[in-house]
């Protein structure tokens, strides 16, 4: 059984599994999280990589006929456990998807919707957290003479830049990432990669992404999925330049896959 | 046949039926307006009408047919909205929705007149409610709310689900996800069928016939206590609307210009539903913009 003992990592998982009826999409995943680094999940579509993404913040609780089995740890606590306050959970755990989905409001509005609603009052302190977060995504020159504009009337880039300024904006200690660049241009992509360098300083963030180069580039682990279960998982520049399993070798140099 | 030239056929036939479909509608408002807009002056609009001798007006009907709108939807849209959320968000697919959504379509094929006849029973006879406006909101809820709920349940279903997803992931109850990320995409098709279902009530006579009356007691303009008899605003009071008068009229009128104050009410009938159309639209854009911050609608 699991308890907090065995537990080495602040943020981790530890076997879970996740059921789509009597699907096992997810087979007894234990991975950690450390503080500051970027974690890559990599495999063929249909592995479970984003399944198991988005049960870390419970995103999976809205599917009817999926369950959960294993226990997630933040700070000693098992938040897949019953009874846990999944609003205030996913405060801690933001996440951003593979398309941009700000809402239908003001650049301003997109940003201090959550902050708002989680109680922070006055004007002077919404106007602060929009503007470190749009600045923490390094949008905010390009809207800060615009906030009052429709946000869905950004570049797709820029949209994208303004859903990870939301998720910062209630401050959260872990970030999800969808595949968040893959359906952007070349320069929003490489926008999108120096943010997540730069953003792992603050906080750790866990990657799915189909392209192997971006996971070479930004991520400090890399964990490798097939069919539901966990592969490989060792520091990034280890998985790409001596992998211990024949088949994530293959995957990384695109044989399969 | 060459694809071009089926393409050019098609066309031109779409072009022909969507062209048929307007000469019809501007001949048929033609008709209206031209036989009843030269009866239509500032006296007829305001006075009331005379039962034997001419120069009557529909003041009170058109005054009639305004209030028992807005008491419709005073009950209609939250009852609407209620519904067709809970259908959208709430309801688990199943048996049993789908039986809640089967008995909505049955309702909304109601003939009117069985509406207004069930009315009579229940709501004048049974519940004492009588000849009144409120017993007209009523049967004209059970007509209108299938619509609503139907129409409401659909708007939610178009939002992208993306957005339900980021408000969850922002820590947000369900309730307010609906409320403001949702509520809002989903508004300008509830506007759309508000106005659709403000429409029936307007030119509903049926139903009305039998619940909300044949009649106006002499109305007191200046009383606007919603408790006095004669006050125009009281809701249990009987009320004739412009719909009801001009079938009255038109098959037991006495006063000899029965069938210009015929044609004039419906025109002026006509005028009122463009109008209230119109202005909706106006406003629910206005909302719109303000919510989203867009400057047009996506």
């Amino acid at each position: 059984m699991g308890t907090a003992a065995a537990v080495r990592e602040s943020f981790q998982t530890e076997n879970l599994s996740i059921f789509y009826g009597t699907y096992e999409a997810v087979k007894g995943i234990s991975l950690p999280f450390a503080q500051n680094t970027v974690t890559a999940l990599i495999g063929p579509s249909g592995c479970g990589k984003s399944t198991f993404l988005r049960s870390l913040n419970r995103m999976n609780d809205d599917i009817s006929g999926s369950t959960t089995k294993g226990s997630i740890w933040i700070d000693g606590v098992d938040i897949n456990a019953q009874g846990t306050d999944v609003i205030k959970l996913r405060q801690k755990i933001g996440m951003v998807w593979q398309k941009p989905n700000p809402f239908y409001k003001s650049i301003y509005d997109n940003i201090a919707f959550g902050p708002k609603y989680h109680g922070i009052k006055g004007k002077a302190a919404l106007d602060e957290i929009v503007e470190s977060s749009l600045r923490r995504a390094a949008l905010w020159d390009e809207v800060k003479d615009r906030l009052k504009d429709s946000a869905l009337a950004l570049s797709g880039g820029q949209q994208q830049r303004l859903c990870i300024a939301r998720a910062l904006s209630v401050n959260p200690q872990i970030l999800l990432l969808d595949e968040p660049a893959s359906a952007l241009d070349p320069v929003s992509t490489g926008k999108v990669e120096e943010l997540i360098k730069e953003l792992k300083e603050e906080l750790r963030i866990v990657i799915v992404t189909h392209n192997m180069q971006q996971a070479a580039r930004i991520s400090d682990y890399t964990a490798y999925f097939y069919l539901g279960s966990l592969v490989e998982y060792d520091k990034t520049e280890k998985v790409f330049s001596n992998p211990e399993n024949q088949m994530t070798q293959e995957y990384i140099m695109g044989r399969f896959g | 046949m060459k694809p071009k030239t089926a393409d050019k056929i098609a066309t031109t036939f779409i072009v022909f039926f969507a062209l048929l479909i307007v000469a019809i509608l501007i001949g048929l408002l033609g008709y209206i307006l031209v036989r009843g807009l030269n009866h239509i002056s500032w006296d007829f609009l305001t006075s009331a009408p005379q039962k034997i001798r001419a120069g009557g007006g529909v003041g009170p009907q058109l005054f009639n047919s305004l209030y028992l709108l807005v008491l419709t939807l005073l009950i209609t849209v939250p009852l609407g909205l209620g519904a067709g959320i809970f259908m959208a968000e709430y309801a688990r697919p199943g048996k049993l929705t789908n039986f809640i959504r089967l008995i909505v379509e049955v309702l909304s094929s109601f003939p009117s007149i069985i509406v207004g006849l069930f009315g009579l029973l229940l709501i004048v006879n049974y519940f004492e409610l009588g000849f009144s406006l409120i017993s007209g909101a009523i049967a004209l809820t059970f007509f209108n709310l299938p619509l609503m709920v139907r129409i409401t349940e659909q708007a939610f279903r178009t939002v992208p689900k993306a957005q339900k997803e980021a408000g969850f992931a922002l820590g947000l109850s369900k309730w307010k996800i609906v409320t403001s990320v949702l509520l809002p995409v989903a508004l300008p098709t509830i506007i759309t069928g508000t106005i659709l279902s403000a429409g029936r009530v307007f030119g509903e006579a049926a139903a009305l016939m039998f619940t909300a009356g044949m009649s106006s007691p002499r109305l007191n303009f200046s009383d606007w206590n919603p408790l006095h008899a004669n006050s125009p605003l009281n809701p249990f009071r009987p009320a004739e609307t412009l719909a009801v008068h001009i079938w009255k009229i038109n098959s037991e009128g006495l006063a000899p210009d029965a069938i210009q104050i015929a044609a004039g009410a419906s025109a002026v009938l006509v005028i009122t539903v463009l109008l209230f159309n119109l202005l909706a639209r106006y406003f629910g854009r206005l909302i719109y913009r303000k919510l989203t911050a867009s400057k047009r609608i996506n």
